[in-house]
């Protein structure tokens, strides 16, 4: 069905359900519980998880099949982010032109850099892209500032022209960014007992777009052309001997990539219209090699769950503060809460970045395959259990191959 | 942002439509009746002290974390009281905010706005702050504060000292109560021009990013003024870690003063290189060569050292003030921490302490009754005498301290010394100044 | 003229921090074949050894001096260090004066330690893994490393001055016939780009002239075979990751007086320094060395005034910029050998 066979299908199925039960899922815990500090299911972090979800699916797509380490995809990133608040500022604040702009704009962009770039493989590639990269950072920071407001981020304004909408709504500030009327920041609030559950029009755009991303690259990795750039990560040496030019595949490769990052800047820019230049820096594009490998590269659902990860502890883990540990640590006996305190303190709040880099060791020190693996082992587990069940996505999975080549 | 729209006001429009898809109409409740974003309905209220906890600038975020804990023990009635004994309003009672005891929830800026922002929201989505305060940079105030402008809370600004946030930035949900670049410049002009004389040549290095511009801008203006030429205005990368390269040419000019519009590791950086090339000893046409850095930071400075020791700068406030509210603080966290509070802990206490007593005055946390009851207050005791918050960009007239690296510290946090308390009046500025035209406060916004 | 010449002197200092972190980076990559993104992290923790020993001479023991006060208002306690009651307070000062010399003997042993454990522990169960994972694990490993010293030390700049007798300034301009006063350049700096040099000449010295450095070179081209030959390389290799561990070190303590240590000032280079190993050559030591002072002397001037009037911001990008034009002129960098990390 939709030109995927049945077990991707089944697959499709699964993350479509997933996706649309976040809101629910990511908050098990009760309102006011000492748990709750835990709930994911707020809009801005549901959102967060499906934009740089977007993301990492289109860097699979370049560094996933080809092999391709590009260390400057924020620069895409930040190209989308820029281009749909300026059509936020010009237009309006549908979110529809600022996203197709972005787009096309990241793409152009992505093809000059990846024509140039592409012309050296290996680490090579990788600096270049790097360069390109923080040379559109750091120019975007400082002498750029007259189209990016440089360190403050670009903004929308109340003396904005938006020819085609609102300049000012109705109450005086800056109308909110929409799809044809609906409010991205919209959202539908129900209490079910303790828990409650936001349902936000925004999360839900992201959702059927991320959606709709994740289903192209399956297209993308099942079709001849992703077998062609599999070829190229296994060997591309051979596959120039057999006279076939490598080069217009990566390249379509890197600028289908390019046009994910871009997509996700502007969803970014959708949901809280602000572009920052850091989403340019090479932390960022850092960022999203993490994301990558974190979670398995080369797999269809790794890049997702790696970038749920780190988001979940950028956002979760910094907020925890000592005051939130001594509401949990409260019924040991003081002179054992102190301590226990003391040493999840190095863990949490500013020691959040601790935490995420003792993970990243261990995620790729016992699980080389990453969190995908880390779930195929426990699939494989319950499998042992009820043998007969075959019923697993998990174990179809593209296996892991080595990727960049030694 | 304005989720509100449908959670709050019009949530029993949208409930319907919803509650038939999911007919269990039964289990809405009425919370979502709220007059305003985040609207405290229990018997606590929470705010939101938004830090930077990682990156160059985390010692200042851990300083302002201490003075916000400090405040809020201050504001449910715990601990000494602080600089509520000698605040001249009266309103707060120690039992809380309108009766409410106070809660906070903190996050990471990371001095980023990107993450800044993305901070804010999870405070105001997830913990329902019904106000957001803090930050240690321009760029992050300016974002958070257009954030909380859309959210419909209040964001009372940390330590952000560009033109533009009070400026062509500013918002009607935004209050800051630290001094800006243009005061800076006004304060310290007069002084530069009374110690080192009316004739000076200034070379200025700028770090290249909206404060640095706005800092060299009114520095620029206020010495130019005075008789200063200004032979050059460089700008160096705010990546830059080494300045060797752009304080080398400056021998090869006439200039025979040095302006660093540089803040937090650029400023140590810059000075300490400075001093490294020997310009301390330099002598100009018979006259010491001089440093200036219009911005100190005590915090920061301690990390150039002895280098710093008879430059002048100005800055917000400084522990070793005498004043009843000064000591005060000083008092009651020196005790509680041991050690004085930056001008960062003091600025964000202050912020604190007059938004409780501008949401006692307006017997509400709405926004809108909260901006109001804070615009043209007027105030004294927070440790800069008498304190003026203009309705016309929500920015704080108060007295400016212009200081001097101390020659003799007796202690390591005794670095500065004060030189001049340079009075309100000489740093006011009419709204409509060139340096901050451009924007407007819009209306106020309760979500 | 004179302005050129003293962005030459900016320049040759500036890579003499590139080259230095450069030569150590391309040396654990050239030997043992792993991208090290702790490198960074190398060089910072070498700076801490200098911060380090510098308390350590300054511990202090208090007494309460009752003429002073605190700014409580409560008598003060004033803080004499040990080595100063020890040792006088003369002799005691000179030597918590001179802790950054000093340091270099204090992290020599550090670092070498840190380089071994790194590699038993850690680096060796990667090279057979794909390079993308070597990096995740040492990026993890960096950040873990500067997230515990920002713990200890704090995130703001610590101050660690050069010893008294270097302080000030030697007038270059007066050697050469030019006014005094025009050409200027900081004692320390000039330290710091002769011992860069001493450093560099002693790595290329032990690598070129003893039996050690022999095999370690012979591994480096064809490790396989020197494993046949029946020499334990691997041995050797993780002595030549200490070496490089402790050469990125001692670049750290002696740039400590130049510009003070911060808890970020590894990730601050390491970028930086890739860029440079890069455009000098994967596994290249002589090109890192050249793209090193390359990079740093071409930064000094496009710091330049009429430079950055014609070219606004060039200061910004110039090292990324002369990387891609290099890496398109020459497609494996200055002296990059064919075949490295090119797939």
């Amino acid at each position: 069905m939709l030109g995927l066979n049945n077990k991707d299908f089944r697959f499709l199925l699964i993350v479509i359900a997933l996706t649309m039960a976040t809101p629910i899922l990511l908050q098990p815990f009760p309102e006011g519980s000492v748990m709750a500090q835990f709930n994911a299911g707020y809009p801005d972090l549901m959102q967060r998880f499906a934009i740089f979800g977007i993301f990492a699916i289109g860097f699979n797509i370049l560094f996933g099949l080809t092999g391709y380490l590009s260390f400057g995809h924020a620069a895409f990133l930040g190209a989308g982010s820029y281009s749909a608040v300026w059509m936020f500022k010009l237009l309006s604040m549908n979110v529809i032109p600022g996203i197709i702009l972005a787009i096309i704009v990241s793409g152009l962009f992505a093809l000059l850099i990846g024509y140039i770039s592409l012309r050296r493989s290996g680490i090579y590639f990788s600096i270049l892209t790097l360069a390109f990269a923080q040379m559109s950072f750091n120019l975007a920071y400082s002498v750029l500032t007259p189209i990016t407001n440089g360190e403050t981020g670009l903004q929308v304004t109340l003396n904005d022209p938006r020819i085609l909408g609102q300049q000012v709504a109705a109450n005086g500030n800056v109308p909110p960014t929409n799809l044809f009327g609906l409010e991205m920041g919209s959202s539908f609030k129900l209490p079910v007992g303790a828990w409650e559950f936001t349902f936000n029009a925004g999360y839900y755009f992201c959702a059927v777009i991320a959606i709709l991303a994740f289903y192209l690259s399956l297209r993308i990795f099942r079709s001849p052309f992703g077998l062609m750039l599999r070829a190229i990560k296994t060997n591309q040496t051979r596959l120039n001997y057999t006279g076939l030019n490598s080069r217009p595949y990566t390249l379509a490769a890197f600028v289908i990539s390019g046009m994910y990052a871009g997509l996700a800047g502007a969803l970014l820019a959708s949901m809280d219209p602000l572009a920052g230049a850091e989403r340019m820096q090479w932390t960022a594009s850092g960022e999203v090699v993490l994301m990558t490998i974190l979670g398995g590269v080369g797999t269809m659902m790794g890049p997702v769950l790696g970038a749920g990860f780190i988001k979940y502890f950028e956002n979760i883990f910094s907020k925890i503060n000592e005051n939130v540990l001594h509401q949990w640590f409260s019924w040991l006996p003081d002179g054992l809460e102190n301590i226990v305190i003391w040493v999840a303190e190095h863990f949490v709040g500013s020691g959040w970045h601790l935490t995420s880099g003792l993970l990243f060791m261990l995620v790729v020190i016992f699980l080389p395959g990453g969190l995908v693996e880390g779930g195929q082992r426990i699939a494989a587990m319950f499998k042992r259990k009820k043998a007969d069940d075959d019923s697993d996505d998990a174990g179809h999975h593209p296996k892991q191959s080595p990727h960049v080549a030694e | 942002m304005s989720n509100s729209n449908l959670t709050r006001r019009g949530v029993l429009k949208s409930g319907a439509v919803a509650g038939a898809g999911v007919a269990l109409p039964t289990i809405f409740t009425a919370s979502s009746a709220a007059a305003y974003t985040n609207e405290p309905t229990g018997g606590t209220v929470t705010l939101g002290f938004n830090v930077p906890q990682s990156g160059p600038y985390a010692d200042e975020g851990a300083d302002e974390l201490r003075a916000y804990q400090l405040a809020v023990e201050h504001l449910n009635g715990e601990g000494d009281a602080g600089m509520m004994n000698t605040f001249s309003s009266k309103a707060l009672k120690g039992n809380g905010i309108l009766g409410k005891k106070v809660e906070f929830v903190t996050g990471d800026t990371q001095t980023k706005s990107d993450a800044a922002r993305a901070s804010a929201k999870s405070m105001i989505e997830k913990d329902g702050a019904v106000m957001i305060t803090g930050g240690s940079s321009s760029g992050v105030a300016v974002a958070v504060q257009g954030l909380c402008q859309e959210a419909g809370v209040i964001f009372m600004a940390g330590l952000t000292h560009s033109n533009d946030t009070t400026g062509k930035d500013k918002k009607a949900n935004g209050f800051r109560h630290f001094f800006n670049a243009y005061m800076s410049g006004a304060a310290l002009a007069p002084v530069l021009a009374a110690r080192y004389g009316a004739d000076r040549k200034a070379y200025h290095l700028t770090a290249d990013y909206t404060w640095g511009w706005t800092q060299e801008e009114s520095i620029v203006a206020a010495t130019e003024a005075l008789g200063w030429e200004t032979v050059n205005t460089v700008k160096t990368p705010l990546a830059a870690t080494d300045f060797s390269s752009y304080i080398t040419p400056i021998l090869q000019t006439d200039a025979d003063v040095l302006v660093l519009n540089h803040y937090g590791g650029n400023m140590v950086n810059s000075l300490t290189n400075a001093v490294q090339f020997g310009l301390r000893e330099k002598q100009v046409n018979g006259r010491n060569f001089e440093i200036v850095v219009p911005l100190f930071s005590r915090l920061m400075a301690r990390g150039a050292g002895e280098n710093i020791k008879g430059i002048l700068g100005s800055t917000n406030w400084h522990w070793s003030l005498t004043d009843a509210g000064s000591a005060a603080f000083v008092k009651s966290f020196g005790t509680k921490y041991g050690f004085p509070p930056s001008q960062a802990a003091h600025t964000t206490y202050c912020q604190t302490l007059l938004y409780a007593d501008a949401c006692e005055r307006a017997g509400t946390f709405n926004p809108c009754g909260v901006a109001e009851a804070l615009e043209g207050f007027e105030f004294d005791g927070l440790g800069n005498g008498k304190t003026l918050y203009r309705a016309d960009d929500h920015q704080c007239f108060k007295d400016v301290l212009v200081v001097k690296g101390k020659d003799n510290p007796t202690s390591e946090f005794d670095l500065l010394e004060v030189v001049e308390i340079t009075p309100v009046d000489q740093v006011t500025y009419d709204p409509n100044h060139p340096m901050f035209a451009g924007g407007a406060l819009g209306e106020c916004n309760a979500g | 003229m004179d302005a050129i010449l003293l962005q030459i002197l900016n320049g040759l200092d500036k890579g003499s921090a590139y080259a230095l972190i450069a030569l150590g980076l391309t040396l654990i990559f050239g030997t043992l074949g792993v991208v090290n993104f702790a490198h960074g992290a190398l060089f910072m923790i070498g700076a801490f050894c200098a911060v380090t020993l510098q308390r350590l001479l300054s511990l202090s023991f208090e007494t309460v001096d009752p003429t002073k006060t605190d700014f409580l208002g409560n008598p003060a306690k004033i803080k004499t260090p040990y080595i100063e009651s020890w040792l006088g307070p003369e002799t005691g000062a000179a030597i918590i004066d001179w802790s950054v010399p000093l340091a270099i003997l204090f992290s020599i042993p550090i670092m070498l330690f840190v380089g071994y454990v790194m590699e038993r522990g850690l680096i060796k169960h990667f090279y057979k893994r794909p390079h993308a994972d070597q990096i995740l694990v040492t990026f993890g490993l960096a950040i873990v490393l500067q997230e515990l010293v920002k713990h200890y030390y704090g995130a703001n700049p610590i101050p660690t001055g050069a010893p008294d007798a270097f302080k000030g300034s030697f007038d270059f301009g007066v050697v050469l016939g030019f006014d005094p006063n025009l050409i200027i350049y900081p004692y320390w700096r000039m330290v710091y780009f002769a011992f860069a040099a001493v450093i560099i000449g002693a790595v290329f010295a032990f690598l070129q002239f003893t039996t050690f450095g022999m095999v370690v070179r012979a591994g480096m081209a064809d490790r396989e075979t020197v494993g046949l030959l029946g020499i334990n390389i691997d041995k050797r290799f993780t002595i030549m990751f200490g070496i490089a561990a402790a050469v990125a070190g001692l670049a750290g303590v002696m740039y400590a007086p130049i510009n003070s240590p911060n808890y970020h000032m590894g990730m601050d280079f390491l970028v930086l320094s890739f860029v440079v190993v890069v455009v000098g050559g994967m596994g290249s030591l002589p090109g890192a060395v050249l793209a090193g002072f390359m990079l740093g002397i071409l930064e000094s001037f496009a710091s330049m005034n009429w430079i950055k009037d014609i070219l606004p911001g060039i200061d910004q990008i110039i090292i990324y910029l002369v990387a891609i034009i290099i890496l398109l002129a020459r497609p494996r960098g200055l002296m990059g050998r064919k075949g490295v990390m090119e797939d």
